[in-house]
Formats: structure tokens, sequence, C-alpha cells
């Protein structure tokens, strides 16, 4: 099968930092983090001709081109939920590769600390998708309506079919937070947690604890892909695609699938990964650093199981004690910090950390970082990226 | 559970894929989509089975029987519904028919709750215009 497996290359990069309240619109928070990413990489406004925007953002691709002054787009289009960062980079790559377009920005920019929360859906229900109604019509009668009560079920059935113990999350939000507390951009720089702070937290949505969940903040990110040809022009060596994949399947909603035979396994995240790993010509054992989607702690293990970092079940003897993901362990994950130790940007962020480690500009750098895998949306639509040298 | 009075209650939409299970409430029936063609039972509805693709589809009555799958307690307002007074549990049931549905369960504390408890359905007439399946702890005789 012909793939766009190293025709497309990531060669700028934006994040801002994260805020409760930044006082800017959203469309202003997306200007100023393509800005960034167009410095990062040496392009101007006039270069970018393909834009991919997530589905829920208020700021949409024409304000941005009226906003910065785009007179050459001719590629756009759009994906949605969780695993959009991984989605939208993909389907930019994807114009790229087939000629549709030849330097495409991705971005995304959400005032979850001050204005707007992302949950429930930030759309009046008069624009509500079909997959929105028919998760909030059998659900929200019954009170069911934050991620936190929808993952705390999940969280609870995987408890019981693995026989994990109260308190056994708790590594992997100490992890988080550790290496978030030695990034600079960090909402929890020099905050690091120990798990007797993660042991007093206040339940949530029971099993879940605060320091299971993010929290919200407002924030944006950009990033932009061209070809490796360009490339060669640019500021930073080229971070090269090596794999892009989404996923759904039979009952994935955002942050439940109920219905289906096995509500732990994310089979979503799994027939991505499998795409995933096929198209770059790599297995799990092969990758340097992972970039998980870490909004819920219980995600993490159950995708170091879903994407075959280890046996089913097993996720959660895998984090341990933080062992084996901290930098200098076997394989770490989210190295500045990820949703719970950097600040959430709906995984946006992990991208951007991913792309660090790769040219060698992360703080935690990871030793011989050559191959790394980034993760968006458990627990619902999924998307990923295997990135190279 | 207390509903907060003056907050509005989240109703459910209703279309026509899945009228007769929302409507059968009423009659405090609880009912499941089944595909007259292979037999599967089907929850949440759909305008087609996806086992067989037929969309000739019948609606049963359920047993009213089912076992916790999964279970959560609010306990945080700010992580909850604001027009249901926390701590509340919802809970996910897997009923005798082999589906899952999304509920709430009454007259049991969350020290008491564990997967695999045997419940049975009743109805909670919410308001006038609305009345919901919600569950009960079920005695099994030995």
């Amino acid at each position: 099968m012909k793939s766009i497996k190293n025709k497309v290359a990531i060669v700028g990069i934006g994040l801002s930092g994260f805020s409760k309240d930044c006082k800017k619109t959203e469309l202003r928070m997306a200007c100023e983090a393509i800005k960034d990413a167009l410095d990062d990489a040496g392009l101007t406004p006039r270069d970018i001709d393909g834009m991919i925007k997530q589905t829920d953002d208020s700021a949409d691709e024409h304000a941005i081109t009226s906003a910065m002054g785009m007179p050459n787009l001719t590629f756009y289009g759009e994906t949605r939920w969780a695993g959009a960062p991984c989605g939208m980079v993909m389907q930019a790559a994807t114009g790229v590769a087939a000629g549709a377009c030849h330097t495409a920005v991705i971005y995304r920019a959400v005032n979850g600390g001050s204005g707007l929360r992302s949950t429930p859906s930030m759309r009046s229900s008069g624009q509500l998708s079909t997959a929105d109604l028919l998760h909030w019509a059998f659900h929200s009668p019954f009170g069911l309506m934050t991620e936190q009560g929808a993952v705390a079920m999940l969280a609870e059935r995987y408890m019981y079919e693995y026989d994990i113990k109260k308190d056994q999350f708790g590594p992997i939000t100490v992890t988080c937070r550790q290496n978030g507390a030695k990034n600079p951009n960090s909402a929890y720089f020099k905050k690091p947690i120990t798990m007797k702070d993660y042991k007093e937290s206040k339940m949530v949505t029971d099993p879940l604890r605060a320091l299971d969940c993010y929290e919200k903040f407002d924030a944006a990110a950009a990033f932009i892909v061209t070809t490796p040809e360009r490339a060669k022009y640019l500021n930073h060596p080229p971070v090269m695609i090596l794999g892009a994949a989404q996923g759904s399947v039979p009952e994935t909603e955002n942050m439940c699938g109920y219905y289906r035979d096995d509500v732990t396994g994310l089979p979503e995240m799994a027939v991505m990964g499998k795409r995933l790993f096929k198209m770059a010509g790599v297995k799990p054992k092969d990758i340097k650093f992972a970039q998980l989607d870490d909004a819920y702690t219980p995600l993490v293990p159950m995708q170091l199981e879903a994407l075959g970092f280890c046996k089913k079940g097993k996720g959660v003897n895998f984090c341990g004690d933080g062992k084996k993901i901290k930098a200098g362990g076997r394989l770490p994950v989210n190295t500045a910090g990820g949703s719970l130790g950097e600040g959430h940007i709906h995984g946006m962020n992990h991208v951007i950390e991913a792309v660090h480690q790769i040219r060698g500009t992360a703080t935690l750098q990871v030793k011989n970082a050559k191959i790394g895998l980034v993760a968006t949306g458990a627990g619902g639509p999924a998307g990923g990226l295997i990135l190279g040298r | 559970m207390e509903y907060v009075k003056g907050v509005p209650l989240l109703r459910p939409y209703i279309d026509y894929d899945n009228q007769e299970f929302w409507l059968a409430h009423r009659e405090e029936k609880l009912v499941f989509q089944k595909c007259t063609y292979c037999g599967k039972i089907i929850h949440r509805p759909k305008p087609m089975c996806p086992a067989c693709l037929s969309t000739d589809m019948e609606w049963i009555e359920s047993t009213g029987l089912g076992t916790i799958y999964s279970w959560t307690t609010f306990v945080y307002d700010r992580a909850a519904y604001p027009g249901i007074r926390v701590p509340y549990i919802v809970v996910l049931v897997e009923m005798s028919e082999g589906v899952r549905l999304v509920s709430n369960i009454e007259d049991v504390t969350s020290e008491e709750m564990y997967i695999g408890m045997p419940v049975e359905v009743f109805f909670d007439k919410v308001s006038d215009d609305l009345t919901l399946p919600k569950f009960r702890k079920r005695k099994v005789k030995k």
C-alpha cells in the first residue's frame, strides 16, 4: 500500500502559555500560535496554502486567513474530538503528500480556563451532530454529563477486570507533574506533587480524584507541515512523519464506549495503532518516547495496552511506581508533562513535545530520541503519529 | 436521588430511530430493539442492524433484570449535573438480554455498590412529562 511515510515534515511549532484567563479572544490566541509556528519555521502567511482546524474551534479558517492576511489558501478541512491533534496533522500531511497543498498549518485555540467550557459540547444544541445527540440523549437524563463521570465508569470496570487497587493510577499523574515541574512553559513549573498529595486529593467521580483529571486552561498551539524538499531551506532539521492514522470503530464516542464487548480495551486506539505501526514499519520496542493522552490517568495504561507496549491488563504494572515511564526509563512518557503536568490544550502540546524530542531541543531530552509516538483521543475517536528524523 | 428544583431537567432527544424506547417508559415498559431478520438485540437504538444491515426492526419488552457492569458516584458538584444533588450514583447495567444501558440506582449507598450486583428496573416519574427507567437492588433466590 502506498502511504505518506517520509513524504511530509513538521517544520514549525508554536505553543502559548497556560492561563486561567488570558483576556484574549480565541481568534487572537490562534493567530499568535500560528505566527509563532511560522517564525519557528522561517515562513510567512503567504507561504500557507493548506489549513486544518478542529471542528469545535470558534476561530475558523476563514477568520484566520483574514486576520493574518493569507492570500493563497486552497486546501482546508477539519476533524473532531480528542484524537484531533494527530488526525489534523495526518489530514494536512495527506494534502501535502497528494500535492493538494504545499505548506499547511494545523491549529487549536481554546479558552477553556476562562471562557466557554469544552464539556458539554461547546456547540449550541441546534448544531449537535448525530453522534452527540446519541451520546447526550442516553446519558444526560441520568446525570451522566461530564467526562470525569464517563471515564470513572470505564476506570471502575478496568479496576475490576484486572484487579487494580485504589491509588494505583497515582504514579502516572505524579510522573507527569514531575516532568512538568521542570518545564518553564508548564502551568505547574516548579510544582511537583507526591503520592501523598495524590492520596489527599479530593474525590471527584469515584474512583477518579481531582489529580487524576486535567484542569482547564486558556491555551493555543499550531504546527506547520510541508514537503521534505522545502523543509531543507527552513530553520530546523525536519521532523519526518513516519506514520499517521485515526481510529473509529462501532460504539466509539467521546470518553465512553459502554456498549461494546470490551469496554476497557480502547478498540479505536488499537485499530489506529495497528495502521500506524504498519505504515511506519516499526514495532513498539523501537519507540524511544511516547506522548500519550493523559487527560485522565486510567487512560494511560489502557493506551499502553491498546498500542501493544504491554499485554492486556498489564498497563498499570507497566506504569508501576513511575520508573519505566520517567525520563531515563524504558519508555519515557509525556516528557514535558502532558495534560496533567504541563497543561491541557487537548493534546496539541503532546505533538509539540514530540517535535522537540526529535529535534533534540526538549527540556527533559531523551537520549537517542530518533523515533517517537504521539497518541491523542484515548477513550474516544483516536489519532496517532510516529515521528522521526 | 434528589432533583434540585429550578434546574431544568435534561430530557432525552427523541427521534424516529429511538422513539419507541423512550415512549414505552410512559407505560412503565422497558423495551429494546430487535432485528427481525437476524434476531440481534440492540441498544442504543439504531436505524439499521449493525450485524446484518436489515432495517426491519421490532421492539421487545425487557425482563427488566440485569446486573451492575460498572458504576460511579458523582461526589464533586462541579463535575456533576447541577440538577441532581451530589452525591449520586450512575450505573451501567448489563441486562439479561445482553445489552447495556446507563441509568441510576436508588436505595443503595456507594459503600454497598459492587460490580455484579443483581438489579431490577423500576420507573421514576421525574415530572409530568418525563418517566425514566431506573434500578433497584434485586434479591436473588439461592
